[in-house]
């Protein structure tokens, strides 16, 4: 295998050759390294054909497209703030109190993308784009006009999580049937109650 | 009695007379000619197939050719995981087979679910909609155990009479031999389950609990 | 090769020489389609002029069950993704977690994934060439063939792993048990009778009039659509691509092993089927070399934990050249006991991507046919 450029050295050729792109590079914890870079909706299809065409990298395989979804979590954190505070003899002093603020961080719904390249036997590189939130703006660009593995790939993350995928040339259900209405590998599904306790008789 | 009946006959038949009742006519063509359907959902129609092939041989025990149409088969291995998606298909084809007809559930998956059970899109067994006769428990059953399956729904079929309450369900003027197939609805399947046959006594061996 | 709008828009046009246009929905219910696969089908006369795949009908949310249990849990379920080819299943997945957790295996492990994931590379193969003959009116009989060397390998598998079909074999960093001598010369025995078998099945296939009349020319898949479109396996080396993950990724130990990677020319039904005859003696060579070299030792580091694994958070993506194609698997950790995201790569799946290219302009007869030869398991396109 041939070598690939690290996480670094790929954002700074994309952010100089397609001009206005943000990307940042999101750290993997894990022992397989395989750092990936988050794409801005604007630009996404442009960084991917740059990848795709470039002469150096010609990433021309995309092997995978998963629909992740993360949760509205919540940030708890302990700050100090100066307050006035009552004292044992009824006197108000200001002093430092330590307070747990908690802020809510909203959820998103998350494409990951994994590029190969067929003819210099190099990879992966994974690609992120995440939508603004689970609920009601949930539209992140295709790359299905770029690499048409992503076809039935996305039309799955749209079955199963509901991520709009815009550009894509036949966006439906693809699992599901036709008229199915949630959105079923979602962490806060809740399948129907349709299960009966049964006992063999004697 | 019977056995002074059984002793008379074998002698006869030692002799080049062959008698018999035409219950037992009957019932020998049924169970010797039972051609299944070629119907095979997932795994357990892997096993299906490794039983109709050299080793395991199904056609001597009269499954002499599995039949693609519905119309021109006799019984209906539901070999694999029946889905939601696919249960009204199910149903239909089953609808479709004339009488007599049998229903065999291959598997853990089309008796209850089997280790699919928790899915959103799985049916917690084909016995929701149309009535089985034989179940086969494994994951997937060895060909041995399809096999000795075809021998119990042959066991079943010899031990119907043509009056009285052992009728096979075909000679019944009022029983169904089509059963409603289920619609996809937003969440599910509408309805969740056939009552007549999930809940119905004498063909459920299990009962439910709540 | 015309486009779909093209035809379409000749269709609209009420062009001349155009016979009726008739939808078929072959499937989920048919003889040929290898499972409850659907395509709706569009024909003008007897041409093909749209094919849209439908499948679901054995969705059984193999990804959410995973996600709800510990990381060894998923084992025995990824057996019955494809379930003609359930070792190779397993190891695409062990792979993953020992990417992701940094698990070692042992030598001896090795080896012996080597040789229970090439045997299984070989009875796919054979089954595949059996289903697609079947699929061409030969009636049984290649598939009889098949599956008598299939009912061989498997009595190997019943006897190492318990099963016949869903071993549940592997584990991360080694096996689940160690194999005896006795299987070991066992195996030894059947796979000295293998390239016998591949040649009496070669031969009495590679002249046929029918088989070649209805492959020859069927179903081109042209290299850069290929590429494009991911599709892996046999079905993209049989284009001309030169793209096999064990000689790219270099995992496990195939690195010790000498087989070449058979190419195709042309990218139609025949050369696929050429491909698979090719692999199985190219698997065999495998097998023979693995069988001689295997060491002895461990199958297993005691300190592995199985039961409690947690790995630490992060993600990793691990993948093999299983039978099919290419099988992936795409794990999130967050740190607990369950993995946050557990995505399988189908190569069935997206190998049908391209179907509806492959299939346009040819007779409904073609559709079978090619078909048969993408090689699909509905376990691992619906999953």
């Amino acid at each position: 295998m041939s070598a690939l450029p690290t996480a670094e050295e790929l954002k700074a050729q994309i952010e100089a050759a397609v001009s206005g792109a943000v990307v940042t590079v999101i750290p993997n914890g894990s022992l397989s390294a395989q750092h990936s870079l988050l794409l801005d909706h604007e630009h996404a299809r442009a960084v991917a054909l740059f990848l795709r065409d470039h002469p150096d990298l010609r990433l021309d395989y995309c092997s995978l497209v998963t629909g992740v979804d993360w949760l509205d979590t919540e940030l708890t954190e302990k700050i100090k703030v100066k307050k006035m505070v009552a004292g044992p003899d009824g006197a108000e002093t200001e002093q430092e109190v330590e307070e747990t603020r908690k802020t809510k961080v909203p959820g998103y719904l998350e494409a990951v993308y994994h590029l190969f390249s067929m003819e210099k036997k190099h990879g992966p590189v994974v690609l992120r784009l995440r939508t603004a939130n689970r609920t009601d703006r949930t539209r992140v660009p295709s790359l299905t006009p770029v690499w048409r593995s992503c076809e039935f790939q996305e039309r799955e993350a749209f079955d199963l999580y509901g991520i709009v995928f815009d550009g894509h040339p036949d966006l439906r259900r693809i699992l599901m049937w036709e008229g199915f209405e949630d959105y079923p590998m979602r962490k806060d599904y809740v399948p129907p109650a349709d299960d009966i306790l049964m006992e063999a008789r004697p | 009695m019977e056995q002074n009946l059984k002793d008379l006959k074998l002698e006869l038949s030692k002799n080049g007379i062959f008698t018999t009742t035409l219950e037992e006519l009957y019932n020998w063509g049924r169970r010797n000619s039972v051609w299944p359907l070629t119907f095979g959902l997932a795994c357990c129609a892997i096993e299906m197939i490794a039983t109709t092939m050299a080793r395991y041989d199904l056609a001597r025990f009269g499954a002499e050719v599995f039949r693609a149409s519905p119309r021109q088969a006799d019984l209906i291995i539901v070999s694999g995981t029946v889905t939601k998606k696919m249960a009204p298909q199910v149903v239909r084809l089953y609808n479709q087979m004339p009488e007599p007809k049998y229903v065999i559930a291959m598997g853990a998956c089309a008796i209850s679910g089997g280790p699919f059970r928790d899915g959103y899109n799985v049916l917690k067994g084909i016995d929701r909609y149309i009535p089985v006769d034989v179940h086969i428990p494994g994951c997937p059953p060895r060909p041995e155990a399809l096999i000795h399956a075809f021998m119990t729904l042959q066991k079943k079929l010899d031990e119907q009479t043509l009056r009285g309450e052992s009728r096979p369900r075909h000679l019944h003027a009022d029983e169904p031999s089509e059963f409603p197939v289920p619609e996809f609805g937003a969440h599910g399947l509408e309805p969740a389950q056939n009552d007549d046959v999930f809940l119905n006594e004498t063909g459920n061996p299990l009962r439910i609990l709540q | 090769m015309t486009t779909v709008a093209e035809l379409e828009r000749r269709v609209e046009a009420g062009e001349d020489g155009l016979g009726d246009i008739l939808e078929v929905s072959m499937g989920p219910h048919h003889p040929s389609t290898h499972g409850v696969f659907r395509m709706d089908v569009r024909l003008e006369g007897e041409k093909v002029v749209r094919l849209k795949p439908v499948f679901g009908y054995l969705h059984r949310n193999h990804e959410k069950i995973a996600e709800h249990g510990a990381y060894l849990h998923a084992i025995p379920y990824t057996d019955r993704l494809d379930y003609l080819c359930s070792m190779t299943n397993n190891w695409g997945y062990v792979l993953a977690v020992e990417k992701l957790a940094g698990i070692p295996v042992p030598e001896r492990a090795e080896y012996i994934r080597v040789i229970v994931a090439e045997l299984t590379r070989f009875q796919n193969h054979a089954g595949l060439v059996g289903f697609l003959l079947q699929d061409m009116g030969a009636s049984g009989t290649p598939l009889m063939y098949a599956f008598r060397e299939r009912e061989k390998i498997l009595d190997l598998f019943e006897s190492l792993s318990g099963a016949r079909m869903m071993c549940n074999y592997l584990r991360f960093g080694g096996l689940r048990v160690d194999c005896t001598p006795a299987w070991l010369e066992e195996a030894r025995q059947l796979i000295a009778r293998l390239p016998r078998f591949v040649d009496e099945f070669e031969a009495l296939l590679r002249a046929n009039e029918i088989l070649m009349a209805r492959t020859q020319g069927t179903g081109v898949l042209p290299r850069e659509l290929a590429i494009n479109a991911g599709v892996t396996g046999p079905m993209l080396r049989a284009s001309g691509v030169n793209y096999d993950i064990r000689k790219v990724d270099h995992y496990g130990i195939y690195d010790r092993f000498e087989f070449r990677v058979p190419l195709g020319d042309h990218g139609d039904v025949y050369d696929r089927y050429m491909m698979r005859i090719l692999e199985m003696r190219e698997t065999v060579k495998i097998l023979e070399q693995a069988l001689r070299g295997i060491p002895s030792g461990p199958i297993m580091d005691p300190k592995t934990r199985l039961r409690g694994l947690r790995p630490k958070p992060g993600e990793a993506y691990g993948r093999i050249e299983a039978p099919k194609g290419e099988l992936g698997f795409f794990l999130i950790s967050d740190g607990s006991m369950n993995p946050y995201r557990y995505r399988v790569r189908p190569p069935s799946m997206i190998n049908l991507t391209i179907l509806e290219d492959m299939c346009l302009g040819h007779n409904v007869a073609d559709v079978v046919v090619i078909l048969g030869s993408v090689d699909i398991v509905l376990g691992e396109v619906d999953r």
